[in-house]
C-alpha cells in the first residue's frame, strides 16, 4: 500500500509553524529566575512534535536539527540543566533558523545551509558547553541500526531454538504469544512446545495470567534479528533465551547475549518473509533509514501545497453556528414554498411572518459568514513579545511590552496585512519613542518604558493603538526638520495634528542617525499608505514628555462596506460612507470658476473642486446640470476633499463588495463594484481616484 | 473490521495515521490529547488503541496507564508512537500496560505492519 505522503505536508508546516510561535512565546515567557516547569514542558513538547513529524515527512534536516534543540530543552525539563539566558538565546535563534528552513521547504526553495550550521553549532555548543562539535551521528535521529549488534550468526543457520517463558502479567500488556508465534512461523518451519509445569490447579489458576512456557524450534535460515524484533516488546516480561540450533548443539550458550541484543532499540520492521533473504548485516539495514528519503522524492515531484494564506482555520464553534443557521434557512424555505403552494389571502399573515423569518436569518448567516473570516488580532500580536526583546536588548533599553485586547477580531486580511505597518510603528516606539534608561530616571520617569498594543472596537470600526510613555513628539523639531528638507515653506502655518502628520512625508526621518532598527527615511509614508490601502487610516496623538500614541482605525470587514447611494441620472453610485462629510446644496454665489482649472465652491473658510460626476462618467441621463439643482456631497479621501457633484441622495446601505478588477477591469474613480436590490450593477467610488480624475 | 483509537496531538501525524489506517479498511476515531482518548474509549470500546507519548493535557504513558484500569481495555494491544531513542520511555510506557511501540519516524506500510501483528 503506497501512501502520498505529501497530502500531509501541509497540515504539518501549519502546525509546525504555530508550533514555532508557542516555542517562541514560550521562551520570551521564561523568567530566569523562576522558571516554569510547564512553560518548558511546552516548548519542549512543541519542538518534539515537529521532530517526529519532520522525521515522518522525509524533512530529514529539519528532524535532524531539532533533535539537537530537543535535547538542549530535555536537559532543562529535567533540571539536568540550568536555565541560562545564552541558552535561550540560542534557542530564540535556533526557532528563526528553523522557521527559515521549514519556509524555504514550504517553497521548494534552497535552504541557507551555512546560517543552519552556524546555528546547529551554536546549539551543540551550548549542549557541550564547549566548542567540541558533537559527532555527526549523535546529532542524527535515524534509529539505531539493529544491525551494530555484533553478530556471532553463522553464515548459513539451520535454525534457532528460543526458550520463551512469559512472566505471569505478559497478558495484561495486550501482548499476546500465540501472535508472536504466528510471526515467528512466518519466519521459518516452526514447532512449538508447550510447557504446561507452573500452571497452578484450577482452584488456584487466575485465568488473566499467564502460566505457560514454550519452547519453540524455528527451522531455517533466519536472521538473528528478526526473531528479536519479535520478541523487543516483551524482552522484560520474559525469560528468553535464543540459540542457534548448531550451537545448541555444540553446548554454547547464547542467551546472555539474546538480552543485550534485545536491549538496541530496533525499529518496527516486520520480519523478513522470505526465509531466503540474507543474512549479511548490510541486508539488515532497518527500512525507516531509507524511506524518508524516497517520500522527498515523491514531495519533490508534488506541485508545491497551498500557501498558508489561502487557508483558514476557524473555530468549529463558528462553523456549528453556520450550520444551524443552514438548517433554520431551510425550515424557512420549506415553510415559504408551502405558504406559496396553495396561496390564498388569508395566508397573507403566514407569508409575510415568512418573510420576516427569512430575513433575519439572511441576516444571521450573512453575519457568520462574515465571522468565518474574522480572527483574533493576537495572530498578529503575538510575534511582538520577540521582536520588543530582541530590540530593547540591541538598543540596551528597558522596556516592557503590554497587550491589550488580544481577542479582538479582525478581517482575515487585516490580520495579513496589518503586521508590517504595526511592526513598523512599535520599532519607532522603542527607537525613537522610548528613552535611555538614565534619561527616563533623569525626568522622573520609571527605568522601565511601557510600549502598549492594544485593540478594541469602536463603532463599525477596529481601532489598533500603540501607545508609548516615552518622549512624545516634539512639534517644533518637527517643523525644523520638515523646513530643512524642504517639505514645507518657512512660513507655512500648522495646527498640531498637521505638524504630527509631517512624519507620514515620503522622506521625513527624525532620526539623528540612521540605524537598523527604523530611520530609514521611507517609512511612515508606506505605513499610512497601507492602512489606507486597507480602508483605513492612522492618527498621532502625542504630548512632549509623556509619550505617543499612533490609532489607526479599520472597518470591521473588508467584505462589506457600509455605504451611501447617491443618484447621477438612470445610474446609481456607491459612496464610502466613511468619506463622506456633509452634503449641502449650493447657491451660485459659492461658485468660482477658475479658467481652466474648473469649478471651485467655497465652503465657509475653504474653497474645494467640484467634481462633477455626469462629466465623469459621461452621464447623459443626469436631470441636475446646473449646480444649484442638485445636491454638493462633501467627501475625503487621504486627505483631500472635494465636492460631488450628484442629482440626488438615495439612502444609506451595506453593500457586498465585488471586485471589479476581478470581473472586468481596473476603471479610475470606481473602486469596486456591487450588485444593488434590483439586480443592477453599482459602482463603489474611489474617492482619491476621483479627484486626480477632476484634475486631468 | 477492527477499531482503532489513534491520538496525538499533532495533526498531521494523527491525520497520517489515520488515513493509513481507514485506507487498510480499520474504523478509526481521532483523539487530540490523553483526556480526550479517555472520553472516547470510554463511549466506545476500541480494538486497538496507537498513541503519542508527548501530548499536553494527559500524555500517552498516562493513558495507557488509565485504560488499562477499565475493564474493557484490560487486554486490548495499545501501541505508543514515541520519537524516544532511549529506553526509559518505553520502559515507563511497558510499565503502565503498553503492548509495544512504533518509533518515530515511521512510514504507513510500517504502521500498518504493526498493527496487522497486534491485531491478527
Amino acid at each position: 500500500m503506497s501512501i502520498d505522503m505529501a497530502q500531509f505536508h501541509q497540515v504539518f508546516f501549519e502546525e509546525s509553524f504555530e508550533g514555532l510561535d508557542i516555542m517562541e512565546s514560550g521562551l520570551l515567557n521564561l523568567d530566569m529566575g523562576d522558571v516554569d516547569s510547564e512553560t518548558i514542558n511546552t516548548i519542549f513538547r512543541a519542538a518534539h512534535s515537529i521532530k517526529g513529524g519532520s522525521g515522518t515527512f522525509g524533512f530529514s534536516s529539519v528532524a535532524n536539527f531539532t533533535h539537537v534543540m530537543e535535547t538542549l530543552l530535555d536537559e532543562m525539563r529535567d533540571g539536568r540543566r540550568q536555565v541560562t539566558q545564552s541558552a535561550v538565546d540560542v534557542l530564540l535563534g535556533s526557532v528563526d533558523c528553523l522557521r527559515e528552513m521549514m519556509t524555504a521547504i514550504q517553497d521548494e526553495s534552497e535552504v541557507d545551509e551555512a546560517r543552519v550550521a552556524e546555528h546547529k553549532q551554536a546549539l551543540e555548543t551550548e549542549l557541550n558547553g564547549s566548542e567540541t562539535p558533537v559527532v555527526k551521528e549523535d546529532s542524527t535521529i535515524a534509529p539505531e541500526p539493529s544491525s551494530s549488534i555484533p553478530s556471532n550468526d553463522e553464515p548459513t543457520i539451520s535454525g534457532w531454538k528460543i526458550s520463551f517463558c512469559p512472566h505471569t502479567d505478559l497478558l495484561k500488556t495486550g501482548n499476546d504469544p500465540v501472535r508472536m508465534f504466528r510471526e515467528l512461523a512466518e519466519l521459518g518451519d516452526l514447532e512449538v512446545i508447550v510447557d504446561f509445569q507452573g500452571v497452578p490447579t484450577l482452584f488456584e489458576l487466575d485465568p488473566e495470567e499467564c502460566h505457560l512456557s514454550w519452547t519453540l524450534i524455528l527451522k531455517g535460515d533466519v536472521a538473528r534479528e528478526s526473531i528479536d524484533d519479535i520478541f523487543d516488546w516483551v524482552e522484560d516480561e520474559c525469560d528468553l533465551s535464543v540459540q542457534s540450533l548448531s550451537a545448541a548443539q555444540s553446548g554454547i550458550d547464547e542467551a546472555a547475549t539474546a538480552t543485550t541484543a534485545l536491549e538496541t532499540q530496533a525499529p518496527i520492521e516486520a520480519p523478513k518473509n522470505s526465509p531466503s533473504a540474507s543474512t549479511t548485516e548490510q541486508s539488515e539495514t532497518p527500512a525507516p533509514v531509507k524511506t524518508p528519503s524516497k517520500d522527498k522524492g515523491a514531495s519533490k515531484a508534488k506541485p508545491p501545497a497551498a500557501k498558508a494564506s489561502g487557508s483558514i482555520r476557524v473555530d468549529t464553534g463558528k462553523i456549528d453556528t453556520l450550520i444551524n443557521m443552514v438548517g433554520e434557512l431551510v425550515i424557512t424555505q420549506s415553510m415559504l414554498s408551502l405558504v406559496g403552494e396553495h396561496f390564498s389571502l388569508d395566508k397573507l399573515d403566514q407569508l409575510k411572518n415568512g418573510l420576516t423569518q427569512l430575513e433575519r436569518h439572511t441576516r444571521e448567516l450573512q453575519e457568520s459568514v462574515m465571522n468565518i473570516r474574522m480572527l483574533p488580532i493576537s495572530f498578529v500580536f503575538s510575534r511582538f513579545p520577540r521582536l520588543v526583546h530582541d530590540l530593547s536588548n540591541k538598543l540596551d533599553k528597558k522596556i516592557e511590552l503590554k497587550l491589550v485586547g488580544e481577542h479582538t477580531e479582525v478581517d482575515k486580511t487585516v490580520v495579513e496585512l496589518i503586521s508590517d505597518p504595526l511592526v513598523h510603528l512599535v520599532r519607532n516606539s522603542l527607537d525613537h519613542g522610548i528613552e535611555m534608561p538614565a534619561d527616563r530616571l533623569a525626568a522622573g520617569k520609571p527605568e522601565t518604558g511601557t510600549v502598549t498594543l492594544e485593540a478594541y472596537h469602536r463603532g463599525g470600526n477596529i481601532v489598533i493603538e500603540v501607545k508609548d510613555d516615552g518622549k512624545g513628539l516634539n512639534k517644533d523639531m518637527l517643523r525644523q526638520k520638515a523646513i530643512e528638507k524642504g517639505l514645507i515653506d518657512e512660513g507655512t502655518v500648522l495646527t498640531d495634528k498637521q505638524c504630527y502628520e509631517l512624519i507620514f512625508m515620503a522622506g521625513f526621518s527624525t532620526a539623528e542617525a540612521v540605524t537598523d532598527v527604523s530611520g530609514r527615511g521611507v517609512g511612515m509614508d508606506v505605513v499610512r499608505r497601507n492602512i489606507q490601502s486597507l480602508g483605513g487610516n492612522i492618527e498621532i496623538i502625542s504630548e512632549l514628555g509623556v509619550g505617543s500614541t499612533m490609532a489607526i482605525h479599520l472597518p470591521l470587514t473588508l467584505a462589506i462596506l457600509d455605504g451611501q447611494s447617491i443618484a447621477v441620472g438612470d445610474e446609481t453610485y456607491i459612496v464610502p460612507l466613511g468619506s463622506i462629510i456633509e452634503s449641502i446644496n449650493i447657491t451660485d454665489d459659492m461658485v468660482n470658476r477658475v479658467a481652466g482649472k474648473g469649478e471651485t465652491f467655497r465652503l465657509r473658510d475653504e474653497y474645494l473642486p467640484i467634481v462633477r460626476m455626469h462629466d465623469i462618467f459621461h452621464v447623459e441621463s443626469a436631470k441636475a446640470v446646473n449646480l444649484i439643482e442638485g445636491l454638493i456631497v462633501v467627501v475625503e479621501g487621504q486627505g483631500v476633499r472635494c465636492g460631488l457633484f450628484v442629482d440626488d441622495l438615495l439612502g444609506q446601505q451595506q453593500v457586498v463588495i465585488k471586485s471589479l478588477e476581478a470581473n472586468y477591469r481596473c476603471v479610475e474613480g470606481v473602486s469596486s463594484a456591487t450588485i444593488l436590490g434590483d439586480g443592477s450593477v453599482g459602482l463603489i467610488l474611489d474617492i482619491p481616484g476621483l479627484v486626480r480624475l477632476s484634475n486631468q | 473490521m477492527a477499531s482503532i483509537l489513534a491520538v496525538d496531538d499533532s495533526a498531521s501525524m494523527r491525520q497520517m495515521v489515520s488515513f493509513t489506517l481507514k485506507g487498510a479498511g480499520y474504523t478509526v476515531v481521532e483523539a487530540v490529547d490523553g483526556v480526550d482518548a479517555l472520553t472516547k474509549a470510554q463511549s466506545q470500546k476500541f480494538d486497538c488503541v496507537v498513541t503519542d507519548v508527548n501530548m499536553p493535557n494527559k500524555d500517552g504513558i498516562t493513558l495507557i496507564k488509565d485504560l488499562r484500569a477499565l475493564p474493557d481495555y484490560k487486554f486490548i494491544p495499545m501501541l505508543m508512537l514515541t520519537t524516544e531513542s532511549g529506553m526509559d520511555k518505553k520502559q515507563q510506557g511497558k510499565a503502565a500496560g503498553a503492548t509495544g511501540w512504533i518509533v518515530k519516524p515511521f512510514n504507513p506500510d510500517q504502521l500498518l505492519k504493526t498493527i496487522k501483528k497486534v491485531l491478527g
